[in-house]
């Protein structure tokens, strides 16, 4: 800092200060991977086996057994013809334009991914509503994962675990999981006081009150959540495919790089329409539990 | 309505000392309110809330007390404290002779399911969870099986007359059907103490007199305990046998209705007061008048002794039977004095009614109109115990502030 320049000038640190700063960073989490990049990866290796699993189980189902299961879910959680007829057609327009078997891929990941994300995300919400001091903590942080750009924190992931499955599965979390948690928290803290005195004078148990008041009434909200979170998942899909996620993700990549404009639209429209599907069936669903909610 | 013999009674909630100060330093605050500092410097100061102050209230079985106040009084602060839904600052509060202060955790929660339930004012009903099972609440929260959560559901559901409602969902129903759930979910764990926090404040007049009415109906049969909180002196004085009054957060009378009603303890409760119909509010007996001639005699000879001895123009004519009519003087000179050996005749006596001792003044202004001679009042018994003149009634309508006087000067 020579004596007046700050003034025109922002204070800095020379190249080779931050040089260090870098190297001292890079090095301990390079040695900290290389020390425990096995152990954890160990760790993950029941999920990785299930990921498979599933993947396989929906690829080796026959396509029209997929259809009518998942026109089964539509119905169930719709109660609406219109809707599980859209499903199956979109399903066999998928499949006849030759994405099956990627879509297969990208629908496993993004059902373990959700699924992980509402098992993470529901607690941590609930913690949250809680105590005023574990929102304060968690909220700065959903920020960070939410507004983080998502290359950011796939290089350590990658660095950690390389490529693959695994840090794609991690990566879609970090980036989906933050709706449900919000969601969550703000759901319990809006049910009614009322509602949860009465509970309470009535001599419910806080596990009582908890199970019994609290997550039903939030329900709304936690479905908006999840909703929510599935339709992140979905738009993490092209970005986990640069770290080597199978799925509709990596048509798309190939196509901009290679600018192969059909391939890249009709894999992108097959995003969208799960994108959508997944939508209304959870939205429907949150509807029909809302019903009996304040509405006359 | 009003019961005297409290004193002979053992008390089944007893508070006594409460203070409670809403702050982030509540006890040290606490010095200053016992020193007497009013609850507007107290606030200007500390930035700390009196919510009650110096709280003194024994409640016996059976008896439906009413906390009455205005909105910020304290009274709504003041029942959450019966079941510990707000911790004191400081205070003893007593039920049925455990100190619900020393419960732990667990124990506090085996108190409020079996000891105390709970009216709300917005109802508190849960909206995922139909008719039968809000009203099963309080048993599911103590364990008990699911069928027989269900037939007392059922049961209560009936008493309240909402049969045929037990599968709709609260937002279903009406205001007034919601909290008769309400009411029903409260009696349906069995407690022997009942908190109504403004349960009828938030419904129509009409449902609500019909649920004061339905309330009135069940207690005669239940006898429960019932602490009744209401800003409605109307309500109060219909439902309470005793009434406390709560001024910012202070208790400014405690007593019987009539109490109330004809002496106000200070310019706060007169104002309450005022506006209240007397009518509805008063029975007979507060403000008929205890002199009165009956004649009891056979003959119409002594009849007229009687009535000479009382220095009234009018008697009112007993026999075994109870009361018969009124004889007034001018008949009683109209009769030759050859007759006066002659048992009293039915034909010589005027036909008043009679009005109960325990009716509302309200009821017995139409016999009132019809008739001129002061209307005999009855005990229980069918005893005359007094009468009641149009001056009085008119008295005692017109908003004259204190009746007792009048009542003394007439006398």
């Amino acid at each position: 800092m020579s004596d007046k320049s700050w003034l025109s000038e922002i204070p800095q640190l020379d190249r080779y200060q931050l040089l260090s700063i870098r190297k001292t960073l890079d090095g301990a989490y390079r040695s900290f991977s290389r020390e425990y990049g096995d152990s954890i990866e160990s760790f993950f290796d029941p999920l990785l086996s299930f990921l498979i699993w599933f993947e396989k189980l929906l690829l080796g189902t026959p396509w029209w057994l997929v259809i009518a299961v998942l026109a089964v879910f539509a119905y169930a959680a719709s109660r609406s013809w219109k809707l599980t007829l859209g499903v199956m057609a979109a399903f066999f327009l998928i499949g006849f334009f030759g994405m099956w078997d990627n879509t297969m891929r990208t629908m496993s990941i993004i059902l373990v991914s959700t699924m992980l994300a509402i098992i993470i995300g529901i607690p941590i919400g609930i913690s949250m509503a809680r105590s005023d001091r574990v929102q304060s903590i968690v909220t700065p942080i959903l920020d960070v994962m939410q507004t983080m750009p998502a290359f950011v924190y796939l290089i350590p992931v990658v660095m950690l675990l390389g490529i693959g499955k695994i840090p794609g599965v991690i990566a879609v979390i970090i980036y989906a999981v933050p709706p449900v948690i919000r969601l969550t928290n703000l759901g319990i803290r809006l049910v009614d006081k009322e509602v949860l005195e009465a509970a309470t004078a009535y001599g419910a148990n806080p596990m009582q009150r908890l199970f019994g008041v609290q997550i039903p009434l939030a329900m709304p909200n936690i479905m908006a959540g999840i909703n929510q979170t599935i339709m992140m998942a979905l738009a993490m899909v092209v970005i986990a495919s640069m770290i080597g996620v199978k799925g509709l993700g990596q048509p798309v990549l190939k196509s901009i790089t290679n600018q192969y404009f059909t391939l890249g639209l009709l894999n992108g429209l097959a995003i969208v329409a799960l994108a959508i599907i997944f939508d209304r069936i959870s939205q429907s669903y949150a509807k029909r539990t809302l019903q009996n909610f304040g509405g006359n | 309505m009003s019961q005297n013999n409290n004193e002979n009674k053992k008390t089944l909630i007893s508070i006594k000392h409460l203070y409670k100060v809403f702050g982030s330093n509540e006890k040290k605050i606490l010095e200053q309110v016992k020193t007497g500092k009013s609850k507007d410097e107290i606030l200007a100061e500390t930035g700390h809330t009196v919510g009650l102050s110096d709280i003194n209230i024994d409640i016996y079985p059976g008896e439906i007390f009413v906390i009455m106040g205005l909105s910020g009084s304290g009274k709504s602060t003041l029942i959450r404290h019966f079941n510990r839904l707000i911790e004191p600052t400081a205070g003893e509060i007593e039920v049925a002779g455990s100190d619900v202060m020393k419960l732990k955790e667990k124990e506090l929660q085996e108190f409020r399911r079996n000891k105390m339930s709970m009216v709300f004012q917005r109802f508190g009903l849960m909206p995922h969870r139909t008719v039968l099972q809000n009203i099963g609440y309080g048993l599911q929260v103590q364990g008990v099986k699911k069928a027989l959560r269900q037939q007392k559901a059922q049961e209560w559901l009936k008493t309240v007359g909402l049969e045929g409602y037990g599968n709709q969902y609260p937002s279903q129903l009406s205001g007034g059907q919601q909290q008769r759930v309400g009411l029903a979910r409260a009696l349906c764990t069995d407690a022997e103490i009942l908190l109504m926090d403004e349960a009828f404040s938030a419904l129509d007049p009409l449902i609500r007199s019909e649920m004061q009415d339905q309330l009135i109906e069940l207690q005669e049969k239940l006898h429960k305990t019932i602490v009744f909180i209401t800003h409605d002196l109307d309500e109060a004085l219909r439902l309470g046998d005793r009434i406390a009054i709560l001024r910012d957060g202070v208790l400014v009378q405690q007593g019987e209705p009539v109490d109330i009603l004809l002496n106000p303890a200070d310019d706060y409760v007169e104002a309450f007061v005022k506006d209240v119909n007397r009518a509805r509010a008063l029975t007979v007996e507060t403000v008929m008048q205890p002199q009165v001639c009956r004649i009891s005699s056979e003959t119409i000879g002594e009849a007229v002794l009687q009535m000479r001895k009382s220095n009234q123009d009018y008697g009112y004519v007993v026999n075994d039977d109870g009361y018969q009519g009124v004889i007034t003087q001018d008949t009683l000179e109209n009769v030759e004095k050859s007759d006066y050996s002659n048992v009293i005749d039915l034909s010589l006596l005027t036909d008043v009614p009679a009005v109960q001792n325990n009716a509302l003044l309200e009821t017995v202004i139409p016999d009132m109109l019809d008739n001129e001679l002061p209307l005999p009042v009855l005990n229980e018994d069918g005893e005359v115990e007094g009468n009641l003149c149009r001056s009085t009634l008119v008295d005692v309508l017109s908003e004259q502030p204190n009746v007792e006087e009048k009542k003394q000067k007439h006398a």
